[in-house]
């Protein structure tokens, strides 16, 4: 039995000790906002933050996790960075298929609490683990931009 | 209270059931035709009348009308008013990322009057006698549904101001309905829908001249994109829920090993080890179908377990022997060599005008080249997903489907149930892109159901699954050749396009292309050439061939563009003037005279090709990108043009290449005539996503096989473009239509094709080096 620290509340997990956090999470604690693309930390679908740092769940055992702090998709309604990014994602209308979204808005908002100000080289670096089949790249840096607060949002 | 309960089918004028041509590109058409009669594409007949292996058809039907189940206007099926006033409006079409979920029932809300934000929407399950077709594939759900969801939206409107006028004893003339409110000018009186709604829903639907739809200018949504996604906060939060996130009390999850050669079977297996694992709850073996697989599934070993991680453990522990069958040699490096061959002798001749050979020989120049295109596969974000259990002979599923009467109309013959005890529950899309038209999974889940004694049970297909078990987009080689006479003028044009068919995937393999396939922008060139001859010499299937965004017109368009502006290069021409040229002159041409007897199911006469039109997007983008403007050393522009799903559709690329060969994009130019736009920002969207998915099968998209298998396993092989590799800029050009009532293209798919031409056109600007085989990959690094 381990005990986690996930959007602040403590949730007991009867599973072994090798099970990744992102199944946990789906289909033990019905958390399903965070997604299952690729298994192989390769597409960012499952992007999580663990100790602030953003992390791909779909790779990262129960074990390591005991003493850390989760937070998910779930809860950046109530994080004020999060919220930031959450708005400004809707008013550049980011989504399309929104299947990628979370693991998206996971990473923005990790980045925009390490670097209030990134530039485009910064966006790149950030958020090039997310895939997006849909192709809302550009939406994407244009809403990151609005919600740093950085001018040249196009129209 | 709801009105939509007092629907009665048996008054509902609306519903054609009839067969459809085989030439309609609908997925179930196919499966339909091939149970009642057999593969109809008889070969040896003139592929241009194959059309006419259908019924013959006194009035043949077009558009909506010749889709199975048709289209249903009825307000009483798709609007329910409660009496706080809340407006419910049924969707009846999938969302996949095109917005349909907003853009359908935003136009019934504005023939309604309904206030956007009282309005809630939900989604319809499969069902087709109720709904009309639910087919979202093709391009088709606002071409199609426009109009019968105005009506669905101006009857119910009709019925609540004559329900007001009937409430107040005044004549229904000096009544109006504005904003979920029903006004009696004269006195000042007003009330609202929800008080309405019992009395309304009681009156007759007004139908034909009775029913009185909106002038353009009327409009407070239609047109105006300003409603943002309906289902945009539950993205952002994390609280959609799309096909893999069911959830139901006791709920089972599996995953399946499936043969990794198409028509493979399990010789033996040994479970003994995966039994062992925690979770791991049982090993099913899933029947085989024998070929042609349609959208049967493929059969295999399933591990069911008490979470998806322990499924997955589960089936790594298996030991599977498999005979592999007929395709067991399959290999995309001889396979293309093959294709070459076919393409270097004549075939089937599928067009002709003039007499090429002799201009050929007559021309002062002569041009030949080859493209290649691979296989792709879709990878939608959400690989296919399915939830099912069976209660009491009663089988209810959660799917991820573009098709979910086709999906029900599986179910209930795989489990040998009627029709009417299978309910499919159509979740969020995480993306389809054509492959969630392919229902095999739904039936996959169906059955582990059923083996788990009617448990519900959760399968997930892994990203592994998705790449190995696709149905690809063909794999194609496209040969050119052209003559032009002393003046630089194109008077001979010969295009051998050689590429297995979708319809292998369902009859016995014709080895030839079926008018659907020749309609995307082989056959139907409108070109001025005198001579002219497009042949279609045989390929056979090895894999499941099945429909990826934009399908057939991505290789044809890649070839036919590139080739122009080769052709333009020889003639010493500027390739945009030298490509208006080709066009000629504005004009209406019925597809018919191009060879193309599918219009993509639509009137030839409704939707003839337009050349204006066509030119008026190259003349647009040319102009907005800048055609002609001096660059920095490595930059180019590049374009390409290209009509589909009846809409016309123009793109330059600007390429940027270093000295090392890197490639970047900093900037697409991409001009548009798709008709009236209904939702111009979600159009919008899905031309920027159309582009960057261009960009992505023209650099990195590669599905391959050896042995009979796919090589690719997940996204690490399989390449998707990430957002530093994107185009930096993307400029949409939305061309006006001239009236609202003018007829509505697509406008998921037609984007997609034009950009590999238009980015490797960029990159022979920038380098003098030509692309002729996608992907791009690593053919410009210098070593
Ligand atoms: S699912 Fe974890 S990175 Fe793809
Ligand atoms: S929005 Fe569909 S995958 Fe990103």
């Amino acid at each position: 039995m381990i005990t986690l620290n996930i959007n602040g509340k403590r949730r007991k997990v009867d599973l072994p000790s090798d099970t990744p956090l992102l199944w946990v999470l789906r289909d033990q604690l019905g958390m399903t906002g965070t997604k299952f693309g690729c298994g192989m930390a390769v597409c960012g679908a499952c992007m999580v933050h663990i100790d602030g740092e953003p992390t791909r769940a779909c790779v990262t055992p129960i074990s390591t996790l005991a003493t850390k702090k989760i937070v998910t998709i779930e809860a950046m309604a109530q994080d004020e960075t999060g919220k930031k990014v959450q708005e400004s994602w809707l008013a550049q209308g980011v989504p399309q298929c929104g299947y990628c979204q979370s693991g998206q808005v996971m990473s923005a908002t990790a980045l925009l609490k390490n670097q209030p100000k990134p530039s485009d080289a910064d966006i790149d670096k950030a958020m090039s683990g997310n895939l997006c089949r849909c192709g809302t790249y550009p939406r994407i840096r244009a809403a990151i931009k609005q919600a740093a607060g950085i001018g040249e949002v196009q129209a | 209270m709801k009105i939509a309960d007092k629907t009665s089918d048996a008054s509902n004028p609306f519903q054609s059931a009839d067969a459809v041509q085989i030439d309609n590109i609908s997925r179930r058409t196919f499966i339909k035709q091939f149970a009642l009669s057999g593969f109809v594409l008889a070969v040896g007949m003139p592929l241009l009348r194959a059309d006419e292996t259908a019924a013959p058809k006194a009035n043949p039907k077009f558009g909506a009308d010749a889709m199975p189940h048709g289209w249903v206007d009825n307000p009483l099926v798709f609007v329910a008013i409660a009496a706080d006033g809340t407006v419910t409006i049924v969707c009846h079409r999938s969302e996949m990322g095109q917005g349909i979920r907003t853009s359908l029932p935003m136009v019934v809300a504005d023939e309604l009057e309904a206030d956007w934000a009282r309005v809630r929407i939900v989604q319809a399950p499969g069902d087709e006698a109720r709904y009309g077709n639910q087919d979202t594939d093709g391009s088709r759900s606002t071409r199609h549904f426009f109009m019968p969801m105005r009506r669905v939206g101006a009857a119910a409107k009709q019925m609540l101001e004559a329900a007001a006028a009937a409430h107040w004893r005044v004549p229904v003339s000096e009544v109006k309905a504005v904003q979920h409110q029903v006004l009696h000018t004269p006195s000042g009186k007003a009330i609202g829908y929800g008080e309405l709604a019992k009395a309304a829903a009681k009156l007759p639907v007004p139908t034909g001249d009775a029913l009185r739809l909106k002038k353009p200018e009327e409009f407070r949504y239609i047109g105006k994109g300003k409603q943002g996604l309906y289902d945009g906060r539950d993205i952002v939060s994390g609280h959609a829920m799309y096909g893999i996130d069911t959830q139901i009390k006791g709920l089972l999850y599996a995953v399946v090993a499936r043969p990794p050669v198409l028509g493979g079977k399990v010789a033996s297996y040994d479970a003994s080890a995966a039994l062992k694992l925690p979770g791991v709850i049982k090993v099913v073996e899933l029947p085989s179908t024998p070929l042609p697989a349609a959208f049967n599934p493929l059969g295999g070993i399933a591990v069911i377990a008490k979470n998806t991680w322990a499924a997955i453990q589960g089936r790594n522990a298996l030991k599977i022997e498999w005979d592999h069958g007929q395709h067991a040699s399959y290999d995309s490096v001889v396979y293309k060599a093959e294709m070459e061959t076919a393409a270097r002798q004549p075939g089937k001749v599928v067009r002709q005008q003039g007499d090429v050979d002799a201009a050929l020989q007559g021309a002062a120049k002569r041009l030949e080249a080859e493209y290649y295109l691979p296989h792709l596969a879709q990878a939608p974000m959400e690989p296919p997903a399915s939830t099912a259990r069976i209660v009491k002979g009663q089988c209810e599923v959660w799917a991820c489907t573009q098709a979910p009467q086709l999906a029900r109309e599986l179910v209930a013959k795989w489990l040998k149930l009627p029709e009417d005890k299978i309910t499919i529950h159509v979740t969020l899309l995480g993306g389809g892109f054509g492959r969630k038209s392919m229902p095999d999974y739904v039936v996959e889940s169906a059955l582990l159901s059923q083996a788990m004694q009617g448990k519900p049970v959760k399968l997930t297909w892994t990203r592994e699954d998705d790449l190995h078990h696709s149905y690809f987009h063909t794999v194609s080689l496209e040969r050119l050749e052209a003559g032009l006479d002393a003046q630089g003028k194109p008077i001979a044009w010969l295009h051998r396009t050689v590429a297995p068919s979708i319809s292998a995937t369902f009859g016995p393999d014709s080895k030839q292309q079926m008018p659907v396939e020749l309609g995307m922008g082989v056959i139907n060139v409108p070109f001025v050439i005198d001579n002219l001859r497009i042949e279609n010499p045989q390929a056979a299937a090895h894999t499941r061939i099945g429909w990826f965004r934009s399908v057939s017109n991505i290789p044809h368009a890649f070839a036919v563009q590139c080739f122009v502006a080769e052709m333009a290069a020889a003639a010493g021409r500027d390739h945009r003037d030298f490509l208006l040229d080709l066009i000629g002159p504005a004009r209406s041409i019925d597809p018919n005279n191009l060879g193309d007897t599918w219009n993509h199911g639509e009137s030839p006469a409704i939707y003839p090709v337009d050349t204006g039109r066509l030119r008026r997007v190259i003349e647009t983008v040319t102009r907005e990108a800048g055609w002609g403007r001096s660059l920095a050393k490595g930059r180019g522009l590049g374009l390409a043009a290209h009509y589909s799903f009846l809409t016309y559709v123009a793109v330059v690329v600007e390429v940027a290449v270093d000295e090392t060969g890197k490639l970047s994009i900093p900037r697409v130019d991409i001009a548009v005539d798709c008709g009236p736009q209904v939702n111009p920002e979600r159009i919008r969207s899905q031309l920027e996503g159309a582009c960057i998915m261009g960009v992505s099968l023209a650099t990195q998209g590669e599905i391959s096989f050896k042995n009979g298998a796919v090589q690719q396993d997940n996204f690490h092989a399989y390449q998707i473009t990430r957002i530093d590799d994107a185009p930096r800029e993307i400029k949409v050009h939305l061309l006006p239509a001239a009236q609202f009532d003018s007829p509505l293209g697509g406008v998921g798919e037609p984007a997609v094709p034009p950009i590999a031409p238009a980015l490797c056109n960029a990159i022979f600007a920038a380098t003098g080096q030509r692309i002729r085989q996608l992907p791009i990959k690593e053919q410009l690094l210098k070593d």
